[in-house]
């Protein structure tokens, strides 16, 4: 029961936890390399929602100040994540860049096929 | 107060300037980069990355100068705006020294740039290769003049990103092979690293790394868990970058496909700078704050170290690559800098410290023998270079005091960093290491030993025919960290004493 109730009261960090640990498992698992990088991308996007989840405080408002209110959210871990967005961004796209220019190269994105072709060279 | 209004109530120019070289550090390679990528002729791009190069090697002595003359650590806070709310730039002996070292290293190699990608690189796409060069020089310098532990996720990443696409832009299509696997492997690191920091904040809210040493200490007596998931999420993930056997699988194809200026800059310096930023974490921020032996970080990188030591030699002496060759020697020599990190005497660490530079200095002079080789003949490959130390005598030559060097011969710099190690790990009592370092050493003769038999002890080929030394650009810059291979083996007071300052206030801040 209790461990119902821990489950519950912090469900964020669980759904953040499976993200985490599926998007690592993808880029271990898969030889796809288009399906690598959704990995990567889930992986890193988990990454958002560790620091997003404890910025806010439940009942707080953005942090405008203002007479009526007196809780606020943590501006700065939103911050923080719209720089690791950007990288994110940046990372899949020149992943997926790199992808194409193996494709043209090889003619699959599949990594065993890659290395088997080179092997055979 | 705007730079303006500033420059014109002070008192000179060099007055203003000397105020904000840390900033500098990461401006002007930046800057340069813009005006790269504004360019079209690659002659003219590389006039650009030359001139940044050398100047961002003057700003890091100056830099290093301040430093040494300071009692304090410089602090620069940008924007004008305090820690811990604002990002902060500190600068203390061991920053500065690997500042002068990544900004040393691009400076002497940069002439060697020219030659090689004017024949590896289309012309179109050689300012771009340069803007490429200057981003990931300014993530290195921006990564070590940091005092934010965010900001050396964003410095981190704008190198690595820089980096994967310079090794893309590799002649082979197993370049852009390397470069995926790269990036796959680096963004992994480079996540872990975020989410180490990520669970630091949520405990101490900040991430000031001077503030961070303060906080953890309080915060660990109520919530220990997190901040050792921290430092295991930010060790490992560190070690990836830095090519920690057995994370190094990324690093062999890498070196072994990227244009030849790409393999001799990131092997002088990535992994150098990754080496600093687990250094600083590790200690002033972990180490000032909790006990280490929370953890077996020491013991399982002492093991790993001496893995990368023997696995990674042994590999080498099977490579026929000769680029593939040094790729798994770094590897192994990444071993012997974590080696002292592993130690964690005072005299260990001045070991790993002065093997940085010394690494650095003689694995470039190694990769750009070798690329010169290449740029002549257009292998690596051992079966191919039968007698290439008669055609081309100069640069085998200085492949071979370089080679003799991470052999450890004495009177080559090598030798200062190993016997370094070996003190400090004999006064730790860990006396058998010492073994560990003869015997990787001996692994290092064989390896380099097969390319001087094959260089030196057999007919030219036909296909050497064309083969000779290369032009004065390629051969100076050689020339000169050859120079310092042998230099930095017979007079220390320069690299041993900082690195020795340096190693003073990792472990002077241990609790």
């Amino acid at each position: 029961m209790q461990a119902l109730q821990s489950l519950a009261d912090n469900y964020n960090y669980f759904i953040t936890i499976f993200l985490m640990v599926s998007g690592l498992y993808i880029v271990i698992a898969r030889g796809n390399m288009i399906k690598k990088l959704i990995g990567l991308a889930m992986f890193q996007s988990s990454v958002y929602l560790l620091y997003l989840s404890p910025g806010k405080i439940v009942g707080g408002t953005a942090p405008v100040l203002d007479p009526a209110f007196t809780v606020y959210s943590n501006p700065l871990p939103h911050v923080l994540m719209l720089t690791a967005i950007v990288v994110g961004v940046a990372t899949l796209a020149l992943g997926l860049a790199l992808t194409v220019r193996i494709y043209e190269a090889y003619g699959t994105v599949n990594e065993d096929q890659i290395f088997a072709r080179d092997n055979k060279k | 107060m705007s730079v303006l209004a500033a420059a014109a109530t002070a008192p000179s120019f060099a007055f203003v300037i000397g105020d904000h070289l840390p900033i500098l550090q990461v401006i002007v390679p930046l800057l340069g980069a813009v005006l790269c990528a504004l360019t079209r002729r690659g002659s003219f791009a590389f006039a650009i990355a030359a001139l940044v190069s050398w100047s961002l090697l003057g700003v890091a002595i100056m830099l290093l100068w301040q430093v040494l003359g300071a009692a304090a650590p410089i602090t620069y806070y940008i924007g004008g705006w305090a820690p811990p709310w604002g990002i902060e730039y500190r600068v203390d002996a061991l920053n500065a020294f690997i500042l002068v070292l990544v900004a040393g290293v691009g400076a002497i190699t940069i002439p060697f740039a020219y030659r090689t990608v004017g024949k590896e690189i289309d012309e179109d796409k050689q300012s771009w290769f340069y803007a490429l060069f200057l981003l990931c020089l300014s993530g290195l310098m921006g990564m070590a003049v940091t005092g934010d532990a965010f900001n050396i996720f964003v410095f981190m990443e704008v190198s690595s990103l820089s980096a994967y696409a310079l090794i893309a832009m590799g002649s082979d299509r197993r370049a852009l092979l390397a470069a995926y696997q790269y990036l796959i492997m680096g963004t992994i690191g480079a996540t872990f690293y975020v989410i180490g920091i990520g669970l630091l904040y949520v405990v101490t809210g900040t991430l000031n790394l001077a503030d961070l040493a303060t906080r953890i200490g309080p915060a660990f007596g109520t919530a220990p868990q997190p901040i050792l998931a921290a430092l295991a999420f930010i060790v490992v993930g560190i070690s990836l970058k830095l090519a920690l056997f057995p994370l190094h699988l990324w690093l062999p194809n890498a070196y072994a496909f990227a244009p030849t200026f790409v393999t001799t800059f990131l092997a002088a310096t990535a992994t150098k700078v990754a080496v600093y930023i687990l250094l600083r974490l590790y200690f002033t921020v972990f180490g000032g704050a909790i006990s280490l032996s929370d953890l077996p970080i020491a013991e399982v990188l002492l093991m790993l170290s001496i893995a990368a030591m023997f696995i990674a030699s042994i590999l080498a002496v099977y490579e026929d690559s000769v680029e593939r060759m040094l790729a798994y020697s770094s590897v192994a020599q990444i071993g012997c800098i974590t080696l002292g990190m592993a130690i964690a005497t005072r005299a260990g660490l001045t070991g790993s410290i002065v093997h940085l530079l010394n690494h650095a200095v003689m694995k470039a002079t190694l990769f750009m023998a070798i690329g010169a080789v290449v740029y002549r003949v257009g292998t690596s490959c051992m079966s191919e270079l039968a007698g290439i130390g008669r055609k081309m005598p100069l640069t085998m030559g200085l492949f071979v005091v370089a080679g003799l060097s991470i052999i450890g011969v004495p009177g080559t710099a090598g030798f200062i960093s190993k016997w370094q190690l070996g003190i400090g790990a004999v006064d730790a009592g860990l006396w058998p290491l010492v073994f560990v370092l003869v015997g990787s050493s001996l692994i290092a003769v064989i390896y380099i030993g097969k390319v001087v038999e094959v260089a030196y002890f057999r007919e030219p080929g036909d296909n050497l025919a064309d083969a000779r030394d290369p032009p004065a650009s390629m051969l100076i810059p050689m020339a000169l960290l050859g120079a310092a291979t042998i230099y930095f083996g017979l007079d220390t007071t320069w690299s041993a004493q900082i690195a020795d300052t340096a190693a003073q206030i990792l472990i002077g801040g241990l609790k």
